[in-house]
């Protein structure tokens, strides 16, 4: 701790951008008139995160700032992408679906910024302290955000047990820092790795504190034991929230392991790439089991999501460059495609909760062929079908598993691959191969009464952007992913060093 | 023309962009005019390979021309590139040729479907992945248009999905072509895995095969048995068959192109492809020839009852694609790709053939309501009959001299067993198809009045492509007819290919060879001789039973009623196909839903109860924190009301309550981790 | 142990197991009372549990960051209460209960 403060604004540059946007939000909110639209709110923020992306990309510096708090690699870097990429689709998708619920709300948006600005915070945290801080920022703002639609019932019953839940695995989380706290005598994730490879013989305060860790944050992962609370939570959550807790808020807790368990506890891997071993195939073969029999389709991404997850720890666990280059890869293919099916599913919500259910979703090709044709790629991605970005994503991680010898993890993760196809190709057939349903159809809403009747489905221009840039990035990524794939490497090399 | 190469899946792939994405706003006309045109530019580009590669000298005849690196990154690297080897050249020439013919067919099947843009967008997208399939110079080229072609083949199985039975056979072949894949995938992997250990870390063919002795001989039959289970699910053959069959709920163009000519081939071209890796592994050899020949047999006399036009052309491909798989099984590599090429043009035409009397016959599928056909389409009947003749290998159509090489290389090889079922399985396919022939176009008509009186020979956009493929199905066996002192000229073409794997293939059944050298000349007369009585026997027997003119001579017993009923349990036995799709339903189907609606449940089911078992056991702890709970906590805050609530709401809350559900199995979850951490 | 002046005196171990206790009661709160006032009060104890732990072992190995990390946690949970407490109020004005074991709509 004695080492120098050294202070380097330009290390933490895009966190320092991104508060002045959303303090910028912020203020405009308030001296904004009540009723006016809030929609200029949202364009503010995705200009102001359009110049951030770029910055965060190029503000790599190397060592470790503010006492070693911070660092600003290559590896920060990437997440930060990731972040800013989710959260830009995240607002562009937001404004159509907040005019459509009848939310004009300027928290909306800087509480989508603070969010982004926890995950950052986490991706390049070098310190326990500072990695719990942005965990707690993202976790907070994700409780409010859940709960913005408060005329909701689901909508509170979820952001309930998404903050009880959430603030039980905060503690549990803390505990073992706590723990770690005691036995290493430092939070900084540089000297616990210096202690823990002075001792090398492991203390059981120290694997107690680990298991807690683990627990804390497989719960933002939404890994098996502890994923309840995500089916609910994306079900009651704003649609565009659940496709941002689905990527945002997974990549940062992924973010976080790879720092903690990569950069300081090392030493330990057989211990603790054990747990995760039975994590993720526990959670990979029960995502996509249950995912099967949902009939919502907002609760089949989310245990599609979940069975991702466990794939997505296999590059983690296998501890490889290629491994954890994998989970980089992957994060950033699905904040593309599982945004992209969530924006398909945000234009079919309505206020009357039609629209939900997988069987409307029946003959969209006839009614809609831009939506469908575009669900049909994220979902032939989402299932790991080539040329798609998930297809090579999973590839990566497969064969890092397959490297690194955990044969019994790849079958079972191709296993769950294959699993998994059955639920994907199960909406790519209704889109395609099914009549339409009368219900859907917007203008059957007549006969059924006035105050029931729906909006028809039609796509805005800002959620068509999002649609095309995912489309894009999904098979771009899936064609030309070796940069992508480079750039990864690059970040995860320095944890492999030692 | 080798830099033209890429244009060849290109074009198709053009095509389907086009009609899929601009299709339903286009004319039918322009539709059907794009989908043909970009198989007749493919056709053309194919044909000036081929030529070009027949000028090349024998060993400069593999070229492998790389595009575009799709993943490099450290150790791995993956290329998209193609192999143009007489094999792939051989291959794209059936697609693109068989192809080009069926587009321009279906241009007329078609014209009156509403899904017409759609139809052609899929059957151009099929025609991509196929080319991409056969032309893929490394595995992953392969895998991604072995996968391509299985969903065209699924999207177009389910063309009219309005239908259920189409929908069903749809998901029925996905499902299957699943199982299939798997164990193709595992396959992969366990290839490139050991490769990779070794430091081969390339997914090109020559790389692959030029570091295959890195490989024991148990690694290198469980990989092979491993592709084969993909085959099985792609090709149709036991166990995994049972899709082909209800596929033919698709359009009939698309059975004719996919489920006959070129999709359930890729199993095969595979395996040939693979050559090199199955002469390491004996086992599997045998074990691919002995499944061939069985399903060649065993949907043989599936298709003896049945009364589907259309099924009995589905159980006869099953039955010839075993033949297919006896053939590479056994090392005959190049009979194999022969008979994959006569049978792409036979059975090409029969399938459009049917399409023909289909359409005549206003849908009508059933041949019992058929007969006396030949009256009103002559080309569809004469054609028909030309198919016939090939598939049964009458001399001199082109079935004739693949299947008979495929016998002759049984026998010679010494597996009399596999010669002999083949033999029969000969025998039966020239009765069943005779039997089809008569009843469908011989005799009188038994369809109803209106049916007959709307009878009519189908618009010339449908027969030239028939009368095409009838003269490649009567003369295609050119190639196989030895002009050659040293071997016939598809073996002279094909050879280099199957060097790796032909040389294994002689040391280990090369002893029968050499010894078998004088005898050659005249024991491949007297077996062909057999063959064709077996063929010759097989039509008198069906004419006995079907064709009018000759029913009077058969005697009392030789009537299919009468047959029917004397053999009643064997007859119903193979009418309802051995009753395999009823025993998959239980054995494996049955018990998937159940377990799917177990795993339905599981929330509400499963984990309630382990919620109830936890309750029970940590009561005790609760009672006592309870005790604390009013000292600490209640004691300051809540009066005794809640305690008296408490013990009552207990057991209710648990049941009820998700959160706390949630939060318990959150904290069970915790403790077995801290426990099996101590403890392991 | 010897006896005397040593006796009274309270070692590491003392607060750990006082923080283990305060966990346990904090969990077991959150797991079942029906309250959801109770079970946000539960939540506080677990977090404090922690802040007491982290202060004894700031204390007994004469390092800082502990310390500095109990007021970091004191903050945030005091944010963390406040949006519990929020959420909370919009249950009860939408579903007129405080009671968790009543909301269930979604499942499965």
């Amino acid at each position: 701790m004695l080492e120098t403060l050294n202070i380097n604004l330009t290390a933490i540059l895009p966190e320092i951008l991104l508060t002045a946007l959303a303090l910028c939000v912020m203020a405009l909110d308030l001296i904004m008139r009540r009723g006016a639209s809030r929609l200029v709110l949202g364009y503010l923020s995705i200009i102001g995160l359009l110049i951030i992306l770029p910055v965060s990309c190029v503000s790599v510096i190397d060592g470790a700032f503010y006492g070693g708090m911070v660092k600003a690699d290559g590896f920060s870097a990437y997440f930060n992408a990731i972040f800013i990429i989710a959260a830009i689709f995240t607002i562009l998708i937001s404004m159509d679906y907040l005019k459509r619920v009848n939310i004009n709300k300027g928290e909306y948006y800087y509480i989508v910024l603070f969010a982004t600005l926890g995950m950052m915070v986490m991706a390049a945290s070098n310190d326990l302290v500072n990695l719990y801080v942005g965990l707690e920022l993202m976790a907070l703002s994700f409780y409010v955000l859940v709960a913005i639609r408060t005329a909701s019932s689901k909508s509170v019953e979820a952001a309930l047990k998404y903050f009880v839940l959430g603030a039980l695995s905060s503690g549990v989380l803390l505990y073992g820092i706590s723990f770690t706290y005691g036995v290493a005598g430092t939070t900084n994730f540089t000297e616990i790795a210096f202690q823990a490879r002075r001792v090398t013989i492991l203390d059981p305060y120290l694997l107690l504190a680990i298991v807690f860790i683990i627990v804390g944050f497989s719960f933002k992962i939404a890994l098996f034991p502890f994923h309840l609370w995500s089916p609910d939570t994306y079900e009651g959550a704003p649609t565009p929230i659940a496709a941002l807790l689905s990527v945002g808020s997974k990549a940062a807790a992924f973010a976080a392991f790879m720092r903690v368990f990569l950069v300081a506890l090392p030493v330990y891997q057989p211990h603790w790439s054990r747990i995760f071993w039975g994590l993720s195939a526990a959670t990979m073969l029960y995502g996509s089991v249950v995912a099967i029999s949902q009939k919502n389709i907002v609760r089949m991404l989310a245990y599609s999501s979940i069975a991702h997850a466990g794939i997505i720890m296999i590059g983690f666990l296998v501890t490889s460059d290629m491994g954890a280059a994998g989970v980089m890869y992957y994060l950033l293919v699905y904040a593309f495609m599982n945004i992209g099916a969530f924006t398909v599913v945000t234009l079919f919500i309505r206020s009357s909760g039609r629209g939900e259910s997988i069987r409307d979703y029946r003959g969209l090709a006839v009614r809609h062929p831009w939506l469908a044709f575009v669900m049909s790629i994220f979902l032939v991605s989402l299932a790991g079908i080539p040329p798609t970005g998930g297809f090579t994503a999973k590839f990566f991680i497969l064969s890092s598993a397959i490297n690194a010898q955990y044969y019994w993890l790849a079958v079972i993760g191709v296993v769950s691959t294959a699993i998994s196809l059955f639920f994907y190709a199960k909406v790519i057939f209704y889109m395609y191969l099914s009549e339409p349903d009368a219900l859907t159809e917007g203008t059957a809403g007549g006969a059924a009464g006035g105050a029931d009747r729906d909006l028809p489905i039609m796509s805005s221009a800002t959620c068509n952007i999002v649609l095309v840039a995912a489309a894009v990035g999904t098979v771009l990524l899936g064609i030309y992913p070796t940069p992508f794939i480079d750039m990864a490497i690059k970040a995860v090399k320095p944890f492999f060093l030692t | 023309m080798i830099e033209l190469a890429w244009l060849i899946p290109m074009l198709p792939f053009t095509g389907a962009v086009i009609n899929g994405f601009f299709g339903s706003r286009m004319p039918k006309k322009t539709v059907g005019l794009i989908a043909c045109l970009v198989m007749a530019g493919a056709f053309i580009i194919s044909s000036s390979l081929f030529i070009k590669i027949l000028s090349l000298p024998v060993d400069q005849r593999s070229i492998e021309v790389t595009y575009f690196t799709w993943i490099a990154s450290g150790a791995f690297h993956l290329d998209i590139g193609f192999l143009i080897d007489p094999l792939s050249t051989l291959m794209i020439m059936v697609v693109t040729g068989v192809g080009l013919l069926i587009h321009i067919y279906s241009v007329g099947y078609m014209h009156e479907d509403k899904g017409f843009w759609r139809y052609f967008a899929y059957l151009n997208l099929f025609v991509f992945f196929m080319l991409m399939l056969v032309l893929g110079g490394n595995y992953l080229v392969m895998f991604l248009g072995w996968e391509g072609v299985g969903l065209c083949s699924f999207l177009l199985i389910g063309f009219w999905y309005e239908k259920k039975s189409a929908s069903d056979a749809g998901k029925k072949a996905f499902v299957v072509n699943r199982i299939g894949d798997f164990g193709f995938v595992l396959g992969l992997f366990l290839l490139f895995w050991t490769l990779s250990s070794h430091g081969v870390t390339s997914l090109d063919y020559k790389t692959v095969f030029a570091s295959l002795h890195h490989i024991d001989t148990a690694t290198i039959t469980v990989i092979t048995l491993l592709l084969f289970v993909g085959a099985t699910g792609k090709s149709a053959q036991l166990p995994l068959y049972v899709w082909l069959p209800d596929a033919m709920e698709g359009p009939t163009p698309v059975s004719a192109l996919i489920h006959a000519a070129t999709m359930v081939t890729a199993g095969v071209y595979m395996i040939a492809r693979n050559n090199a890796l199955y002469a390491m592994a004996p086992i599997s050899g045998e074990v691919v020839a002995v499944v061939g020949i069985c399903t060649a047999l065993f949907a043989a006399t599936i298709g003896l009852v049945q009364n589907d036009i259309k099924k009995v052309l589905a159980y006869s491909t099953v039955s010839q694609l075993g033949y297919m798989f006896a053939a590479v099984g056994l090392g005959a590599y190049t009979a194999g790709v022969f008979h994959l090429m006569t049978h792409a043009f036979f059975k090409g035409l029969m399938f459009l053939g049917s399409g023909s009397v289909i359409h005549a016959m206003g849908g009508e599928q059933d041949m019992r309501k058929m007969g006396g056909l030949h009256k009103h389409m002559k080309i569809t009947s004469v054609t028909f009959i030309i198919g016939a003749l090939a598939i049964a290998g009458m001399p001199p159509f082109s079935g004739f001299w693949s299947k008979d090489e495929i016998l002759w290389e049984a026998f010679e090889k010494g597996h009399t067993i596999i010669w002999a079922m083949g033999l029969l399985t000969a025998f039966l396919t020239a009765f069943y198809m005779f039997r089809q022939v008569f009843m469908t176009f011989t005799g009188e008509c038994r369809a109803d009045r209106h049916t007959q009186e709307h009878l009519h020979e189908s618009p010339k956009i449908m027969t030239v492509p028939l009368i095409i493929l009838a003269i490649l199905a009567a003369a295609g066996g050119i190639v196989g007819i030895s002009f050659f002192e040293e071997g016939t000229a598809a073996h002279h073409f094909l050879s280099p290919v199957f060097e790796q794997g032909g040389h294994a293939a002689a040391n280990v059944g090369g002893h029968v060879a050499q010894n078998g050298e004088a005898l050659h000349g005249g024991m491949e007369a007297i077996l062909m001789a057999v063959s064709v009585a077996a063929g010759l026997c097989g039509i008198f027997l069906a004419g006995l039973l079907y064709y009018a003119p000759l029913k009077k001579y058969a005697p009392s017993f030789w009537r299919p009623e009468v047959i029917a009923a004397a053999f009643k349990p064997v007859y119903a036995l193979l009418y309802n196909k051995y009753y395999v799709d009823e025993m998959y339903d239980h054995i494996i189907v049955n018990p998937i839903k159940r377990f799917c609606g177990w795993c339905l449940s599981f929330d509400l089911g499963i984990i309630d109860g382990i919620v109830n078992g936890a309750a029970w056991t940590t009561r005790l702890w609760a009672w006592l924190l309870h005790k604390f709970d009013i000292y600490i906590i209640d004691g300051v805050i809540n009066s005794a009301a809640t305690f008296t609530g408490y013990n009552s709401g207990f057991w209710r809350r648990l049941q009820t309550g998700r959160l706390q559900n949630y939060a318990l199995i959150f904290v069970i979850g915790l403790l077995i981790i801290v426990g099996s951490a101590l403890l392991g | 142990m010897p006896a005397g002046k040593y006796k009274n005196m309270l070692t590491l171990t003392h607060f750990l197991i006082l923080s283990f206790i305060l966990f346990s009661i904090g969990v077991a709160g959150v797991l079942l009372r029906r309250n959801i006032i109770i079970v946000l009060m539960s939540l506080e104890l677990i977090f404090n549990s922690v802040n007491i732990s982290l202060a004894a072992f700031s204390y007994f190995m004469q390092s800082l960051s502990g310390t500095i990390f109990v007021i970091f946690n004191i903050t945030i949970a005091a944010a963390e209460v406040a949006i519990g407490l929020a959420i909370l109020v919009t249950v009860y004005r939408r579903r007129k209960t405080v009671y968790v074991d009543e909301l269930d709509e979604m499942k499965g």
